[in-house]
């Protein structure tokens, strides 16, 4: 059994929708951590040493936000600047996260079709992440396909809750280690590994 | 009618209270000088509202005192006993020791009988706790080392009436025998004229029934009693203990005082004693009022008349001789820097309690008539010149010792470059002071309390007496070449004088300062000094923010919203500025202080709702935009 840590970044939780659903789903399964940033470092202070220790800890990561401005809010990427330091994360003698996965879990208030060469926002999901997959591979991880839950501001509740099962079945698969390289290799988006 | 007598006495008493007390609060005076001038005014020498029948009053007011002393001991915590013990017990019987000697020996070279000038020693030993108290108070030195000193003394003396009490009568009973037989005559029924061993059991099981009851039964009955939520079943609990305790001690031939004062000590960890406090205290307060005025109204003016410089020798020997025990006491005490002096000054008044022993002894008849009259003339004229005291030791003698003790600041006070100046170290300061040498900057401390520079020198912080108030000690701490002055200091007005004189004579220097609240903030505004924090502002909002959080708020909206608050606070701040320096009536500012900073800061509160402030990451306008949207693309 793989250990699973949830970095979950959100400024707004309580206004939240979808996340609150998705959050609850997982966050009392055997394995997990949730490590909730904004509700831990409220002043934006980051306890370095306390997150390298968890990072150590778990086999796979997972960077689980809203999308603002194709990016992640404001704590999460403090977060990456400073607890994935030189020494640790990357560079010659920072090898402590090497060999582990990280997957993405992100709402996103545009469709699937809104995030493709013709749609509104010109660039897929996968481009936009490319700040993530190449962090993900200075640190010698191994970047997942994304969950991506799109339409966040129209989707109705019940796709909501199916949203909350997926979540739950991707973490459970990723656990308990059922998928094969090549079936994560060819995937685009995660979703498309449960259906 | 009897009830029309009663009112009409009624009417003048407390006529005379509400007009003479507020009016002696406006000029600077203790409530109780105010009481004694409301007795004077109604007695027979100004007025003559009121006559014979101020005795009888003064009787029954008397009660207040039994009150009063069912309240102190409610006050007496153990444990804060326990942790003064060295200054009450030694300070304070030391104190109250030496001047019942020494004014007991002056006494009986006036031809007193010794046990008349044990009584007079006694007497007038204690100093008036209400004034001093007062007087700590308006000139903030609750916290100073004099003033805790004078405190402690003070305590100690409220804690010895009780015995005081008891040792009256006993000097009486050796007034010689036709005296003694007059004044026991009322007691020898009931208990007095059983054998002397069943008296002591019988007073050994009174207050063994009493803090029986009062540790044992009185949680009960009183929980009984609030359940019902009748607030003034509960008064009326208070006042039956009370009176109850009373009677059944003078049934026994005790001090009513000493049974309560013991009642009021054993409830003093009990669950109601704030209920009991509150209860009690308009009781006591209003009686005591009565028996201060009732004390006015039978001062004796002709025994003045008669021999004023008498009775003025007398006032200021009486002064002289407590200031003297008092000065080589602070002294032995460690009390140093002029601080022996204010304590000396302090307490060198006579004691409102000297009115209450004086008219015990008078019933117990240890005095007579003359001895007593010329004794309240002398306690109330004593007290009337304390507050010339405290001016003479801040005109006259503190500036006489502080220039004796500027060399020692000289000598002390070595000047760096550049440097940084903290006055003020206590827990403002401190908190500074460390950030500050946590980064490896050079500070130079100053502090104006000895106590304080001798504790944290212990802990390796290197800082200086002085008050840097005074240019000397600035100029010395190198205040020409001073990157930055931090003033930390909690005195008011001082802070301001500092940063006034920083302000006209180095204009480069920076200031830094703590400012009370934001009246006083507004002060160093029109200074020009900028950069100012308000001492508690922040830790209220963080306590609020961590109160948000328990209310159900995510932490980080918690911390957003105590954010915003702070920030709309900086805001406002100079509206409300301009708004300050317009009104030029600076009295009723003063008054209004509390009340007017917290309705304007909740008026323009009220106008925002903090709630809006993060709609960037509210995507409810998103949503509805979208459902829009799609909706058209529908069509």
């Amino acid at each position: 059994m793989k250990k699973i840590l949830i970095l979950f970044a959100h400024p707004a939780f309580q206004k939240s929708r979808i996340n609150k659903k998705l959050i609850n789903a997982v966050k009392n399964l055997d394995g997990i951590t949730f490590n909730d940033l904004y509700e831990n470092y409220p002043d934006f202070f980051i306890d370095v040493k306390k997150e390298q220790r968890l990072l150590t800890q778990h086999d796979i990561i997972v960077w689980h936000h809203p999308f603002y401005w194709y990016n992640a809010p404001a704590l999460l990427k403090e977060w990456m600047d400073l607890v994935l330091e030189h020494g640790f994360a990357y560079g010659m003698h920072g090898r402590a996260l090497e060999g582990k996965s990280v997957l993405s879990v992100i709402s996103t208030g545009g469709g699937k079709v809104v995030y493709s060469s013709e749609g509104r926002n010109h660039y897929t999901m996968n481009q936009f992440l490319v700040p993530f997959r190449q962090s993900a591979n200075l640190c010698r991880m191994n970047y997942l396909p994304p969950y991506i839950v799109h339409g966040s501001h129209t989707v109705k509740n019940d796709e909501i809750e199916e949203h909350a099962l997926n979540y739950k079945k991707v973490l459970l698969l990723l656990r308990d280690n059922k998928l094969s390289k090549t079936d994560l290799e060819k995937a685009e988006y995660f979703n498309n590994l449960i259906d | 009618m009897y009830n029309e007598d009663f009112f009409f006495q009624a009417l003048i008493y407390l006529l005379a209270a509400v007009v003479s007390v507020p009016l002696a609060k406006k000029m600077g005076m203790v409530s109780v000088l105010g009481y004694l001038l409301a007795g004077v005014i109604i007695g027979p020498f100004v007025l003559g509202l009121v006559g014979q029948e101020a005795g009888e009053i003064m009787h029954f007011a008397e009660f207040g005192v039994v009150l009063m002393l069912f309240l102190i001991g409610l006050e007496l915590e153990p444990a804060l006993l326990w942790k003064m013990r060295r200054s009450i017990f030694g300070l304070g019987g030391l104190q109250v020791l030496l001047t019942t000697i020494v004014i007991s020996v002056v006494a009986s070279f006036f031809n007193f009988e010794w046990n008349k000038a044990i009584g007079i020693g006694l007497i007038l030993a204690l100093s008036s706790t209400a004034i001093v108290l007062q007087t700590l108070t308006e000139k903030g030195l609750l916290r100073n080392t004099a003033g805790r000193s004078a405190f402690s003394v003070l305590l100690f003396q409220d804690i010895s009436v009780v015995p005081f009490l008891a040792v009256i009568p006993l000097l009486a009973s050796f007034n010689g025998p036709a005296r003694l037989q007059e004044s026991q005559v009322g007691q020898l029924t009931g208990v007095a004229s059983l054998p002397g061993w069943v008296q002591l059991l019988i007073i050994i099981g009174a207050i063994g029934a009493i803090i029986f009851l009062g540790r044992f039964v009185a949680k009960y009955i009183f929980r009984y009693i609030a359940e019902t939520n009748l607030h003034e079943i509960f008064t009326a609990m208070a006042l039956l203990l009370v009176i109850g305790i009373a009677l059944a001690m003078s049934a026994i031939g005790l001090s009513p005082a000493l049974g309560t004062f013991i009642a009021g000590v054993v409830l003093a960890d009990s669950e109601y004693r704030h209920e009991l406090e509150t209860t009690i205290d308009p009781f006591k307060g209003l009686l005591l009022g009565l028996f201060f005025i009732s004390v006015g109204a039978s001062i004796n003016f002709m025994l003045f008349i008669e021999d004023p410089f008498k009775i003025l020798g007398l006032v200021v020997l009486l002064i002289i001789i407590k200031f003297l025990v008092l000065l080589a006491l602070g002294r032995f005490f460690r009390l140093k820097k002029g601080y022996e002096f204010l304590f000396a000054f302090l307490l060198a008044q006579s004691s409102e309690f000297a009115f209450v022993l004086v008219s015990f002894s008078q019933q117990s008849q240890l005095f007579e008539g003359k001895t007593a009259g010329q004794l309240l003339l002398v306690v109330a004229l004593s007290m009337a010149f304390s507050p010339l005291l405290i001016v003479l030791n801040e005109k006259v003698v503190s500036p006489i010792l502080e220039r004796w003790h500027n060399k020692l600041d000289y000598e002390e006070v070595e000047p760096e470059d550049n440097p940084i100046i903290i006055a003020g170290f206590g827990r403002f300061g401190l908190a500074v002071g460390r950030l500050l040498l946590a980064n490896n900057f050079k500070i130079t401390i100053i502090d104006s309390n000895p106590a304080n520079v001798e504790v944290l020198r212990k802990f390796g912080f290197k800082l200086y007496y002085g008050d840097v108030a005074r240019p000397q000690v600035l100029e010395k701490a190198g205040i020409a070449k001073a990157r930055l002055m931090i003033l930390s200091m909690a005195e008011y007005d001082n802070s301001l004088k500092v940063a006034k004189y920083i302000r006209d004579k180095y204009p480069n220097v920076r200031i830094l300062a703590r400012a009370k609240d934001i009246f006083h903030a507004f002060e160093f505004a029109k200074l020009n000094v900028k950069t100012v924090q308000r001492e508690v502002f922040n830790s209220g909002l963080e306590l609020g923010a961590k109160a948000l959080e328990h209310l159900g708020f995510n932490r980080y909206e918690a911390y957003r919203s105590a954010r915003f608050f702070k920030h709309h606070e900086e805001e406002v701040f100079m509206n409300l500025y301009e708004h300050w320096l317009e009104d030029k009536n600076r009295f009723i500012q003063e008054t209004r202080r509390f009340s007017e900073q917290v309705s304007e800061t909740l008026m323009a509160e009220r106008k925002f709702s903090i709630h809006d402030a993060d709609c960037a990451w509210d995507v409810e306008s998103i949503r509805e935009e979208e459902a829009g949207l799609t909706s058209e693309g529908e069509k």
